[in-house]
């Protein structure tokens, strides 16, 4: 199993992580992750979420990860969205409803351009 | 007249018709009926809107929004999206409002995230986001590292205060508890905020809630302690969740259990939840919530460190002063102190609510100025109205007007100035906010949580609720402002537990800085800031009202007369100040005296 003995048994799983995370962005992977804190559920998040994936599976797209992460502290701008593409730097968009969803896969997702419009830059 | 939750006019003007909004209007009732909203949405129509160059428009109540250029095609979605789910159709609303995007455009430099580094950028549901971002790498560092005493020097030399409102040295309470005498100890981390409109504990638990984890199990390894209690309020469900997932992950990975990192160290932890009293956040209430007694306060001392948790010795922290101990560990200590002002070392999350511009979490060095967070990080004042208040620490917390804007954040100084810092809750209101109307707000809360066990709480508190609500309704008295501020003072010198103490400060603050409202309430009989019902009437401008009926129409309680095209007039004896004829008046004809 995992249990961690010692140090280097952290260490071990430390590296592993994040190579990983290496793996995820060279292959050419997307990451697409939904913030699924309260607030963002209860501003539609699990519609957002389940737009997702439906959009993947009705498109049979190849290669992405979809995972959620908590609250980021920007509540007014749930359903949050981040998307990143290999290498690429994070983005962050805003009052991702399950039609905003549709726009960002077909735009961002696909075809590589940001969805200007519905974008919030963080800080850090 | 049956009371819709939502009114939509559309806009008949001959322009309009012209573009089609006669077929707008039938199959907006259509698909309302066939979704079965008819008897939550009323639709009619109106002679106009404003916007008829962009027709066929409508509009929808209360929210106000303006829809432009529809098509029958629209109305499914529309319907779906605005009625059945609540939420506005960006695209079909007139000139999308995108300022809120835009003003976020300047990252708030002034923001240092120590707590919340991880909220947000790693999945909690997976321990090895954690570990990645070098998670339990203090943990180990500790456990083959150091010994229990250097883990509480290192924790006294940062500096670091309880974050869950009272400030007290993290250390010594940790010392103190490691030095009582015994074989059982216990740690209890206290997640049950209470505090209305308070959410800064949710997001780390939510968000990071192994940090959690792992300043707890540094906690017990430094206190000598075997058993360890999460103390979350039910209220949280997902919370309750992510931590039930990390508490099986870090199992999984030995990092709770036997023989931690293969040491001799053994530690384990439950979740306990909260059933809905404010008061078991106070921790020896919470203490007795966990041994399944009745929440309410005991007298201190003993302290839970001497004895605490079914009687023996127990660290009882917040779930923020937990968080922050990895860093401090993997850091150093004098990292820590580098932030913050000489008493008040590290950072502060805050949870900005009211009338700011961006609500939301922050997290901020101790020493930055109320200015600096409410103008530089919130945003500024909503719609640019002035500024009238701030109030900090949650319910139990004191108001500050304007002349203390410039007031450095930290422990000391928000206690010198009324206030206190609580664990983070920060209202910011604006000059159309009434503060007795606050005040009474707050007492009213306080009252409703308050255990019961101590007479000054008990029935001071009611007094004082009955005090100001009669000065809410027109009825104040001379000697009431008097009364208040004698109750007060001893509310908070008899009270049995924090809760009571502090429940005299909104209004002792409120008195302090705004008396002239109460006295405006009393002896006048007016509120200036037109929010107290009773004090303030509704009426309709003759020199505006052009007779559309819309108001009388959309009146819930059919106060309002007149014929078409003639002026309508308010029955003030009927009418309940519910505010909705000036919502719906396209002619700015209501006013509120």
């Amino acid at each position: 199993m995992n249990t961690i003995k010692s140090l280097d048994d952290l260490k071990r799983i430390r590296e592993e992580a994040l190579a990983k995370r290496k793996f995820t962005e060279t292959s050419g992977a997307t990451q697409v992750i939904v913030g699924m804190g309260t607030c963002g559920i209860a501003a539609g998040a699990r519609e957002t979420m389940k737009a997702v994936l439906e959009y993947i599976e009705a498109k049979n797209l190849p290669n992405i990860v979809v995972t959620q992460t908590g609250c980021i502290g920007l509540c007014e701008q749930e359903p949050i969205l981040q998307v990143v593409i290999s290498k690429k730097e994070k983005v962050t968009y805003g009052k991702v409803s399950p039609e905003v969803v549709k726009i960002i896969m077909e735009n961002h997702v696909e075809k590589g351009e940001v969805v200007e419009t519905h974008v919030i830059p963080l800080q850090g | 007249m049956a009371y819709f939750r939502s009114n939509v006019l559309v806009c008949s003007d001959p322009e309009c018709i012209g573009k089609g909004s006669a077929n707008i209007l039938k199959s907006l009732q259509a698909e309302l009926n066939s979704k079965g909203l008819a008897d939550e949405v009323k639709v009619m129509d109106t002679p106009r809107i404003g916007d008829c160059d962009k027709g066929p428009e409508i509009l929808v109540y209360p929210e106000g929004y303006h829809y432009v250029g529809l098509t029958v095609e629209d109305i499914p979605f529309l319907v779906e999206e605005q009625f059945l789910k609540g939420r506005p159709v960006n695209k079909l609303l007139t000139p999308p409002k995108k300022e809120e995007a835009q003003e976020l455009s300047e990252p708030t430099s002034k923001e240092v995230r120590v707590v919340l580094r991880n909220c947000g950028k790693i999945n909690p549901e997976n321990i090895e986001d954690y570990i990645a971002e070098n998670g339990y790498a203090a943990l180990a560092k500790v456990l083959t590292e150091k010994s229990p005493d250097e883990v509480i020097q290192m924790v006294k030399d940062s500096g670091l205060r309880g974050r869950g409102g009272a400030g007290f040295s993290t250390s010594m309470k940790w010392a103190l508890t490691r030095d009582t005498v015994g074989d059982v100890r216990y740690i209890i981390c206290n997640a049950d905020e209470g505090d209305p409109g308070a959410f800064m504990n949710r997001a780390v638990l939510e968000g990071d809630p192994h940090s959690v984890l792992e300043g707890m199990i540094i906690a017990a390894y430094a206190i000598g302690a075997q058993q360890g209690y999460v103390y979350c309020r039910a209220e949280y469900p997902i919370a309750v969740k992510t931590l039930e997932i990390a508490i099986k992950q870090a199992r999984e990975f030995g990092l709770l259990g036997e023989h931690i990192f293969g040491t001799n160290f053994s530690f384990d932890l439950e979740i306990r939840q909260g059933a809905g009293a404010f008061v078991c956040g106070e921790e020896t209430a919470l203490i007795a919530s966990i041994e399944g007694k009745r929440g309410e306060p005991r007298p201190r001392p003993p302290f839970p460190s001497v004895r605490g948790l079914f009687g023996k010795p127990t660290n009882i922290n917040n779930v923020e002063t937990y968080a922050n101990v990895p860093q401090i560990i993997l850091n150093g200590p004098q990292w820590f102190a580098s932030m913050g002002t000489e008493k008040s070392k590290g950072t502060k999350t805050f949870a900005l609510a009211g009338d700011v511009k961006k609500t939301g979490l922050i997290e901020v060095p101790f020493g930055i100025t109320l200015r600096e967070i409410i103008y530089d990080v919130g945003g500024g004042i909503k719609n640019d109205l002035g500024f009238k208040a701030v109030q900090t620490g949650g319910p139990m917390g004191g108001c500050l007007p304007a002349e203390f804007l410039d007031l450095p954040v930290d422990y000391e100084r928000l206690s010198q100035a009324g206030s206190i810092m609580g664990s983070g809750g920060m209202v910011v209101m604006d000059e159309e906010t009434c503060m007795v109307d606050i005040a009474r707000f707050f007492v009213e809360f306080i009252q409703d949580e308050s255990c019961g066990k101590c007479v000054p709480c008990r029935v001071g508190t009611r007094r004082m609720l009955e005090i100001l609500t009669r000065i809410c309704e027109g009825n104040g008295r001379p000697e009431d402002i008097d009364l208040l501020g004698q109750l007060s003072v001893e509310i908070r010198q008899d009270s049995l537990c924090g809760l009571g103490q502090g429940a005299p400060n909104p209004v002792v603050s409120t008195l302090k800085y705004f008396r002239k409202e109460y006295e405006a309430h009393i002896n006048g009989k007016v509120c200036s800031a037109k929010v107290c019902r009773a004090l303030i009437s509704y009426e309709i401008n003759p020199d505006k009202c052009v007779g559309c009926t819309l108001c009388a129409r959309n009146c819930p309680v059919n106060c309002i007369t007149g014929q078409v095209k003639k002026t309508h007039v308010i029955d003030p004896d009927i009418c309940i100040r519910c505010g909705i004829c000036k919502q719906v008046c396209n002619y700015e004809a209501v006013l509120v005296k």
